[in-house]
């Protein structure tokens, strides 16, 4: 099990009161379409996804984005308990989603990369190293259920 | 891979600024791999690895100076970068892992310092350039 420091925990916990969760869900989702172009092969039904104006625009691009983003706040609130947090979750990416658990570390280092846009000079290696740590805990906890 | 034209003019116009920076970002870009991924201080036991420190400060324009050098020579990083892919290969023999370990801390750095010029397709342009360095700096491994 991940054990966070009191420190990580504030510096996760504080940065996340002010993320704009609708806005940077999309550009998340948004931007590991336009990186790394193959993960747009779970994506069939989203329609336009030609060009990088297409995809960061795309209205379904960013719904999911938000929804992906959401549960990920679950991630913040339950940081001492992910496993069992995200159990459900895992299962269902492995058996109906079928998804690389490689692609959530994409999706993980994305988040980070859009926090510092956002964030800039607050976004020091300190509080990158916490999300950085969270990030990497709720990728293995998507893969845990895996099989 | 390789980069597209559009993709070498997003690099050659963006080094443009951050050469401003150049020291500054080398060195954050190690600061932050230092604190995310401590296993890579394993390759600095003779460094004083102290945010700050001159160790970290020349390292890091060493880092940022090759960079450099590779953008200048974009239509051939693998002659501009030839002496530093067999010092990676005889000498230092870093792990290839850590080179995308110091990728993702550097494009964390220049997303931080010029969040605007930082799109996603200037994401994919560095992401993929620093792909491109990492491979020259490994293929003499074996």
């Amino acid at each position: 099990m991940v054990h966070f420091t009191a420190e990580e925990k504030a510096a996760v916990v504080s940065l996340w009161a002010k993320v704009n969760v609708e806005l940077v869900g999309g550009e998340v989702l948004g931007r590991l379409l336009v990186v790394y172009p193959w993960t747009q092969r779970f994506f069939d039904n989203f329609g336009n996804l030609s060009s990088e104006s297409a995809i960061m625009g795309n209205p379904k691009v960013k719904a999911h984005g938000k929804k992906v983003l959401t549960s990920f706040g679950n991630a913040v609130k339950h940081m001492d308990d992910l496993k069992d947090t995200f159990a459900e979750l895992s299962e269902l990416h492995c058996d109906k989603m079928h998804v690389d658990p490689e692609n959530f570390k994409l999706l993980g280092n994305m988040i980070l990369i859009v926090l510092a846009t956002h964030f800039s000079k607050e976004f020091t290696p300190q509080v990158q190293a916490a999300w950085q740590k969270l990030t990497t805990a709720v990728a293995n906890a998507l893969a845990h259920r895996y099989h | 891979m390789s980069l597209t034209k559009a993709e070498k003019t997003i690099i050659l116009s963006m080094w443009g600024k951050i050469s401003t920076q150049a020291d500054a970002v080398g060195t954050q870009a190690l600061e932050r791999l230092f604190a995310s991924y401590p296993q890579t201080k394993t390759y600095f036991p003779h460094f004083d690895l102290r945010p700050g420190s001159a160790h970290l400060r020349t390292h890091g324009a060493k880092v940022a100076a090759a960079l450099g050098d590779a953008v200048k020579s974009i239509d051939n990083i693998a002659g501009a970068l030839s002496k530093l892919s067999e010092m990676h290969a005889y000498v230092l023999r870093v792990d290839p892992v850590n080179f995308k370990l110091l990728s993702h801390c550097l494009l964390v750095t220049v997303a931080s310092h010029f969040p605007a010029d930082f799109t996603a397709d200037a994401h994919t342009a560095w992401d993929k350039f620093l792909s491109i360095v990492s491979c020259v700096l490994t293929e003499k491994y074996r």
